[in-house]
């Protein structure tokens, strides 16, 4: 399960997680399960259907498949796979009872959507082995995960017996155990960084497995707090390397001797980046939880940058 | 109520795709006249999650407060984090007055947080007599619904905008959107709750325990054995306890399906009319603008009025006619054989953070470009970049001032933004 504030970059992290588990052969599937169709643009393919569909191949054989979850068509097929209940399923629809059931009745479609994820799990091919060695999912924001995975608990609760109770057990037991677990996307800015931490602290509480916190869009350190300070007392001797370098004159007025301030404004801006992200690590290390980091890619993420980062990822020990 | 529009001359006014315009030659968006106008008086924030939207909204609140109106912000954010930027501890149901807002033109400064729960419970006492209402509040199916499943919560934002803006107390509302799964689903929400709340499946499933009244005969198309199917599955499904519950919700809610349906077509007509005014908000990047741009499509589709877009995260230097390539070459001289800690290596260094800053700013570029060139229409202001998160009023006012005032013209191209020149500790 990848989770993350809105603007983390949560989808990527999912797609690249799903592409660096796919390697030396074994597949992968990554699910959507927002209506977002993030992850097709993020492959480079048509809008995703709700069938599974090989997006990419990883290194060695891998592949990676992905599926857009749409939680009517979940229903209608659960309600066939466990009622055969063709016309009866239609008839369902025509009265808007599959509409209800999937945007306003209690966390059913909450239970749908774990619920298929659940099912690609545990599914066997006719070898008997997995069909997938690991689900991804994109998974709602860090603010409404801990609801979304325990609305299975918060369902069997309120339909006390039948089949919904049944399976809506069935998927908690699968998310509550050690198969799952739930990474956290985060930036080193304060907003995602507090979310972060509140979300750990609401999964825990809950019961739910806690992955690791996978820190996305980390910008390199260019110049260090040391190397500012120093520069900044050091204005003459900077406009003379400018000027050295052939950017201009070093004298007050020269083209080089005017660019000192403007380039030591900036500098500014990073060290004080910098000594806020420094804050913010000390602040996830606080978590005590495996912390990943991934370099930002300058020219954003295309397919190549996801192939970059699925790269980082298994350096980092994620394919394990 | 149309905010002002200024165009501006830079060079790059020329339509044409070639010649793709930059969002220098886009319409500024002019904040000030919008907050001042008596008219304005609903400002609705809309924006993909992550791009400083309840930020934005804030400091719309403070910057018309100081300015003389009395203005209520309304957000709707489990992150509680208005109610810190605002030095409040407690940010309930109920506006509450921030202090520390400069009151001497006239105007006061009120937040609220929806509490969702509490404002379904308050239209259920308001509508239903006192033992209805409390059959209603202690059904489970209730107690489920209220507390924030899909929909509920777009509703109810809805719903207390509705509410406020009914009460007369204020000159000018401001309100956040709830961060939903997907972009307008607060415009979705109002009717699809309603049609669900008056709406067809909830009278079959009352049927029962009417025994075939006038709601029942609706179905008639599906006949009773149809009917009977529908209950019968559904109870198979969701086991009888649950349908009982719900049956019995409905039954209590009757006599309030109207009701929601009237207040939702209400609340969609009030965000249409005169007087109210929406605001994109985004960030100068790739899916934040695409975001926008749907925002600004589906706006328009439904009739709803766009003042413009505000653009925070801005980026922006005093030495832009150093570029990232003639950087790099210089830095690649001097760092070449200088020891650590010379003043070359230094210069190396800080080249090569201008270098990346220059790229950032051609990639903000980029993409502010493709947007204007999409929607040249759209009005915007900019927010240049903070190093750091706004925690207080200074700060939020800060953000009203830099909203107000935004460069003119061809000032607004890179080489003469002025964040890279704005007071650094």
């Amino acid at each position: 399960m990848v989770t993350g504030k809105g603007g983390t970059g949560k989808t990527t992290v999912a797609a690249a997680l799903a592409l660096a588990l796919a390697d030396a052969g074994r597949r992968t599937l990554l699910v959507e399960v927002e209506g977002r169709q993030g992850i097709a643009p993020l492959f480079e393919t048509e809008a995703l259907p709700y069938e599974e569909r090989r997006v990419a191949v990883g290194p060695a054989g891998g592949e990676v498949y992905a599926l857009a979850i749409d939680a009517e068509q979940a229903l209608l097929d659960y309600l066939q796979m466990f009622y055969r209940l063709g016309s009866a399923g239609r008839m369902l629809r025509r009265a808007g009872a599959i509409d209800f059931a999937t945007t306003i009745a209690p966390g059913l479609r909450d239970v749908l959507l774990t619920g298929k994820a659940c099912e690609a799990v545990r599914r066997r091919g006719k070898d008997g082995a997995f069909v997938y060695d690991a689900v991804v999912m994109d998974a709602p924001p860090t603010g409404r995960i801990t609801r979304f995975l325990n609305v299975n608990d918060e369902v069997a609760g309120l339909a006390r017996v039948g089949p919904v109770h049944n399976q809506a057990q069935a998927v908690m037991r699968v998310i509550k155990s050690p198969e799952t677990a739930v990474h956290l996307v985060c930036l080193l800015e304060e907003m995602p960084v507090q979310e972060t931490v509140d979300g750990v602290a609401e999964l825990r509480e809950a019961g739910l497995p806690v992955g690791s916190v996978l820190v996305n869009m980390v910008r390199p350190t260019l110049l260090t707090p040391d190397e500012y300070t120093a520069a900044e007392r050091d204005r003459a001797g900077v406009a003379k390397a400018l000027a050295g370098a052939g950017l201009g004159g070093a004298r007050r007025g020269g083209r080089a001797e005017r660019l000192v301030a403007p380039l030591l404004a900036e500098a500014a801006e990073h060290t004080q980046r910098i000594a806020m992200e420094a804050e913010l690590r000390q602040e996830l290390a606080g978590l005590e939880l495996p912390t990943r980091e991934l370099q930002t890619l300058p020219e954003g993420v295309d397919l190549a940058g996801l192939y970059t980062l699925a790269g980082r990822l298994r350096k980092q020990g994620v394919a394990g | 109520m149309s905010p002002r529009t200024t165009t501006t001359d830079g060079p790059g006014t020329a339509p044409g795709l070639d010649a793709a315009p930059g969002l220098d030659s886009s319409p500024v968006l002019e904040v000030d006249p919008l907050l001042d106008d008596p008219e304005t008086r609903i400002v609705v924030c809309c924006g993909s999650g992550g791009v400083g939207k309840t930020t934005t909204a804030a400091a719309l609140g403070v910057r018309a407060a100081e300015r003389g109106r009395r203005v209520v912000v309304l957000t709707i954010d489990p992150a509680r984090r208005l109610a810190q930027s605002m030095g409040l501890t407690e940010l309930d149901n109920t506006p509450r007055r921030v202090p520390g807002v400069d009151e001497s033109k006239g105007g006061e400064l009120h937040a609220m947080m929806l509490d969702m729960k509490r404002t379904f419970d308050e239209i259920v006492e308001a509508h239903a007599d006192p033992e209805r209402a409390k059959a209603i509040l202690e059904n489970p199916f209730y107690a489920s619904l209220s507390a924030g499943f899909a929909g509920t919560q777009e509703y109810m934002a809805m719903e207390k905008l509705g509410q406020l803006r009914a009460r007369e107390e204020w000159d000018l509302i401001v309100v956040d959107t709830p961060p939903s799964r997907s972009a307008l689903d607060f415009l979705d929400a109002p009717s699809r709750l309603g049609s669900f709340l008056d709406g067809r499946l909830i009278r079959l499933l009352a049927a029962p325990a009417k025994a075939g009244g006038r709601a029942g005969m609706r179905f008639v198309n599906l006949g009773m054995a149809g009917l009977s199917l529908v209950t019968g599955t559904l109870g198979k499904l969701l086991g009888t306890g649950l349908l009982r519950d719900v049956q019995t919700f409905v039954a209590a809610m009757d006599t309030m399906f109207g009701g929601f349906r009237t207040r939702a077509d209400a609340t969609y007509r009030l965000l249409q009319a005169r007087g109210t005014a929406f605001v994109v908000v985004a960030a100068p990047e790739r899916d934040a603008l695409r975001e926008a741009a749907y925002f600004v499509e589906r706006l328009a589709a439904d009739d709803m009025p766009l003042a413009g877009m505000v653009l925070n995260r801005v980026h922006g230097t005093a030495a832009g006619e150093l570029s990232a390539e003639r950087a790099l070459a210089a830095a690649e001289v001097l760092s070449d054989p200088a020891e650590p800690s010379s003043p070359e290596r230094l210069a190396a260094g800080l080249l090569r953070l201008h270098a990346e800053r220059m790229r950032l700013l051609a990639r903000e570029r980029r993409t502010r470009d493709r947007f204007a060139a999409l929607h040249p229409e759209v009005l915007v202001a900019e927010v240049p970049a903070l190093p750091g998160d706004v925690h207080d009023l200074d700060g939020l006012r800060a953000i009203g001032g830099r909203l107000a005032d935004q460069p003119a013209g061809s000032e607004a191209q890179p080489a003469a933004a002025d964040a890279g020149s704005s007071p650094c500790p």
